[in-house]
């Protein structure tokens, strides 16, 4: 089963780090990438940029209205997204708490939604409409 | 057949239900892969009992007639709606498929199959409220009605906690497992959170009319029973001391007219020796493992008091010294308060004052009631006389608990 994890940092204490220190957490998080990657839990990821880089698109007022930023105005922002393929939560749970990201910051672990309902009746709608 | 051939039946059935359903719906849980469809079963296997039990007598393994029953009648009900909807006919295809005999499952298995029921419903990734209510419905076969009256909310609360809690079991996929021995000690943990959750609601409820609620912590301390059977750790051991040592002196707690005594001015002849005895022995028992962990500490603490004949004979100076410990193994601002509260028994009330001073000052406690009233109760003896009234106010403001209130008002008259 898919689990998308969300990882969570505190951008100010990650960039004020001492470079050496960053440096190995950086290693130790690519390592242990690896590591999933080798047995087949490591579905996809994305490092994300700064939050500082982020642009937010809202519907407001009839249209899209577009900010500058996060959509999240919290102290620790989005930081890597990982996907991941595991048995069950206890098994994700066990994947992630190893990873050396989680002493970084918070991983939110979600299960992914499986749409093939969903997408099957919306095509069988979408092709009715086709078909007309 | 004879009415009275029936009633016996029945009793007969009866019987097995209170001794052997949690039993018997923890594996068909795992036969069946999910809460519901096993507690249908589970009612389905007790209705066909009663009938066919009428016919062909009570069997020789009740249990196993009960949990055989059970699935099949569930794979039956599958099929059956599998006519309409195909999705469902793989799954109950599966489920016939599945695992081997199981009436082959020995008292280990079915032991298993408790922890693996306890493990499940306590969960980290279900909300405490959540767990305390799965629990208390699938671990100890509350009903819904009880466990809403117990928690002073109402059944359908109660009810969309457990569906929801139940959701997420299946659809974030948490395993029906007994945790690997590298996860056991912190899943251990959130299982003995969730056992003594329980028991303080009934100890002390948080709010309404009555100071305690017996029947929730008759279930915990049944609930830490039942753990102590499947895994005799030394925390378990630990916290099952800790319920019955307190429980020891729940009639003594409350006056006639439903006020707080405090322990102080407890009527130790009130005291019930046997849970003492045996919370003593479990103490005991759960020390000698060298390992001291939270709940054993506060076991210890908690043996202390019960040993001393009056109040005056407390050894304040063990108590100090455990809550020293505690303070280490579980640093909290409450284990810091309890030991500042102590140190006041040893060394007088301004020792403990200058702590709990500074506890208050950190922010820590602020809108902890008992941090108040500890400062009040110690301002009072120093003869501070509007320093107590206005930390006695504070207090009054922090909880909802009638008699905590009725007794803080007291307090107040007294001091004029």
């Amino acid at each position: 089963m898919k689990y998308v994890c969300l990882g969570y940092i505190e951008e100010k204490k990650w960039e004020t780090m001492p470079e050496n220190e960053r440096n190995a957490m950086i290693d130790e998080c690519f390592a242990y990438d690896d590591v999933l990657r080798k047995h087949g839990y490591f579905v996809d990821g994305e490092a994300l940029q700064s939050a500082r880089n982020a642009t937010t698109l809202r519907w407001k007022n009839g249209k899209v209205s577009i900010t500058d930023g996060p959509y999240a105005e919290t102290k620790e922002q989005l930081g890597g997204i990982l996907v991941l393929e595991a048995r069950d939560l206890n098994h994700a749970i066990q994947l992630m708490s190893k990873h050396p990201g989680v002493k970084a910051g918070p991983f939110e672990i979600r299960p992914a939604e499986d749409l093939t309902g969903m997408i099957r009746e919306s095509e069988q709608r979408r092709s009715t409409i086709k078909g007309e | 057949m004879t009415q009275n051939a029936v009633e016996q039946v029945r009793e007969s059935v009866d019987a097995i239900y209170r001794a052997e359903s949690r039993r018997v719906l923890a594996t068909l849980i795992r036969l069946l892969g999910d809460f519901d469809l096993a507690e249908e079963a589970l009612h389905d296997a007790f209705t066909a009992a009663l009938d066919q039990w009428a016919k062909e007598g009570v069997p020789k393994n009740p249990r196993a007639w009960l949990v055989s029953t059970g699935r099949f009648k569930a794979i039956d009900a599958m099929r059956r709606r599998a006519r309409f909807d195909a999705s469902r006919e793989t799954l109950a295809g599966h489920l016939d498929s599945t695992i081997g005999d199981p009436t082959e499952v020995d008292d280990q298995g079915v032991e298993d199959d408790r922890l693996r029921l306890i493990f499940t419903c306590c969960h980290p990734a279900l909300s405490p409220e959540a767990c305390v209510a799965l629990t208390l419905r699938e671990v100890c076969g509350l009903t819904t009605e009880e466990i809403a009256r117990a928690f002073l909310t109402v059944p359908p609360t109660l009810a969309q906690r457990i569906v929801r809690a139940k959701a997420k079991i299946r659809d974030a996929r948490i395993p029906y497992q007994v945790p690997s021995s590298a996860e056991l000690p912190d899943r251990l943990d959130t299982v003995l959170q969730v056992i003594y959750l329980v028991f303080n609601e009934g100890y002390s409820a948080s709010s309404g009319a009555s100071l305690t609620r017996s029947d929730l912590s008759s279930e915990a301390i049944r609930l830490g029973r039942l753990l102590l059977e499947l895994l005799p750790e030394p925390e378990a051991i630990g916290l099952l001391a800790l319920m019955l040592l307190q429980e020891s002196r729940r009639t003594a707690r409350t006056s006639p007219t439903g006020d707080v005594v405090l322990l102080e001015d407890q009527d130790r002849l009130l005291w019930n020796r046997d849970q003492i005895a045996e919370g003593k022995a479990l103490l005991e028992r759960a020390l000698s493992s060298r390992r001291f962990g939270p709940y054993t500490l506060q076991a210890a603490i908690a043996a202390v008091h019960a040993e001393a004949p009056n109040a005056a004979a407390t050894d304040w100076a063990q108590i100090v010294g455990l809550y020293g410990l505690l303070a280490r193994v579980q640093p909290s601002p409450v284990v810091e308060l309890n030991h500042a509260v102590a140190v006041a028994m040893r060394d007088g009330p301004g020792a403990g004052l200058v702590l709990i001073d500074a506890i208050i000052a950190r922010g820590d406690l602020d809108v902890y009631h008992l941090a108040h009233s500890a400062r009040a109760d110690l301002c009072r003896r120093l003869g501070k006389q509007a320093e107590a009234r206005a930390a006695y106010e504070r207090a009054l403001t922090l909880t909802q608990q009638e008699a905590e209130r009725r007794f803080y008002e007291r307090r107040l008259r007294e001091l004029g």
